[in-house]
């Protein structure tokens, strides 16, 4: 769901701008919190993976195609600050490079896909997970249950922006609940890939896995901790 | 500052980081440049309810929307996959080569110094 550019007002486009700016001054401070030498390499590969599968739009019927926003993935695997940063990178890419969303919305597009979906979407998998808190077993389902809900939250968000920008006028109940209803079939393959890409991940290095640490950290591994008392 | 690599602790084997990285770089290689030949061309889930509604007509072109490899294709390639792959390939380059060392810079950086 790349906003074009001409969708949105100047207004608008200048707000989700400033919330976007924010957004990632906040992620780069709380991203530190969460990359350490073994989760930066994931955290690399999240955004070359994010990249790759967004290049691939999967049909989901009527003539509509959709492809995986990534923000559960990668806030499941490396953290939801570092998630932010890692499809904010990917974004600007893609503008800048593919002319795959415009310039003036990618305020817009990172609040959507690198805050809305992330944010909301961790936000799922947090409350599933906190069911059995416990289980390894329970995490690619909870990632999966919070895509699914991710996509379809960005689409709500951006009826809402059109609410106070948009371009032309249109019934907002109907562009709510159309946008709603073609992202929630779009969120199925995102819950599919996201599942298939966390069980794998998980299933080779747990230890790395955001939403695992706490299974496998043990107590006196907390280095960091250590190093911030000393300094 | 210098961050321990102790020995995770809890039991099982596990793959070495180095391999799992390499496999999971090779797998988004080969969606960028392969499997991108077959993605779906339809409109996707927002350009579809923008042509339903009747409000498609209000996109701009992008500034940039005759970069080189605007729209996922390699200017001046005439084979429909090899403007793909390179332009996939590309893509992931710029991509890998910000987001690798971005997350490694901030990797270093100490956790709550400022």
């Amino acid at each position: 769901m790349h906003v074009p550019d001409g969708f949105l007002d100047g207004p608008t486009s200048v707000a989700t701008a400033g919330v976007a700016a924010v957004a990632v001054a906040a992620a780069l401070r709380g991203a530190r919190r969460e990359l350490d030498d073994r989760t930066a390499p994931l955290a690399g590969l999240v955004a070359v993976f994010v990249f790759a599968a967004q290049m691939i739009n999967f049909p989901v019927g009527a003539g509509t195609s959709g492809h995986l926003m990534g923000g559960v993935l990668a806030a499941v695997l490396v953290g939801p600050w570092t998630a932010t940063l890692a499809l904010t990178v990917v974004l600007i890419v893609q503008a800048l490079a593919f002319a795959d969303g415009g310039l003036t919305a990618l305020g817009t597009n990172i609040t959507l896909i690198a805050v809305v979906a992330v944010w909301i979407g961790y936000a799922v998998v947090r409350l599933v997970q906190s069911a059995r808190p416990q289980s390894r077993r329970l995490i690619p389902v909870a990632a999966a249950i919070g895509a699914l809900v991710s996509v379809p939250a960005a689409a709500l968000a951006f009826t809402g922006l059109w609410a106070v920008g948009g371009a032309a006028p249109i019934d907002l109940g109907l562009l709510a609940s159309t946008m709603i209803g073609w992202h929630t079939l779009i969120g199925i393959g995102e819950a599919v890939i996201t599942f298939l890409a966390v069980s794998a991940v998980l299933g080779a290095r747990p230890d790395i896995v955001h939403a695992a640490r706490h299974l496998t950290q043990q107590r006196p591994l907390e280095v960091r901790t250590t190093a911030e008392a000393s300094s | 500052m210098s961050t321990t690599t102790e020995k995770p602790t809890a039991p099982g084997r596990r793959v070495p980081l180095r391999v799992l990285v390499g496999i999971g770089l090779a797998v988004s290689l080969v969606l960028a440049v392969v499997v991108s030949l077959f993605a779906s061309a339809s409109p996707d889930g927002l350009e579809h309810v923008a042509e339903t509604l009747g409000f498609a007509d209000a996109a701009a072109d992008s500034a940039v929307a005759d970069s080189p490899l605007a729209d996922y294709g390699t200017a001046g390639v005439e084979n429909e996959w090899l403007s793909t792959a390179i332009a996939g390939a590309v893509g992931l380059l710029i991509t890998g080569l910000v987001a690798f060392g971005l997350m490694r810079l901030l990797a270093r950086r100490p956790v709550d110094r400022d």
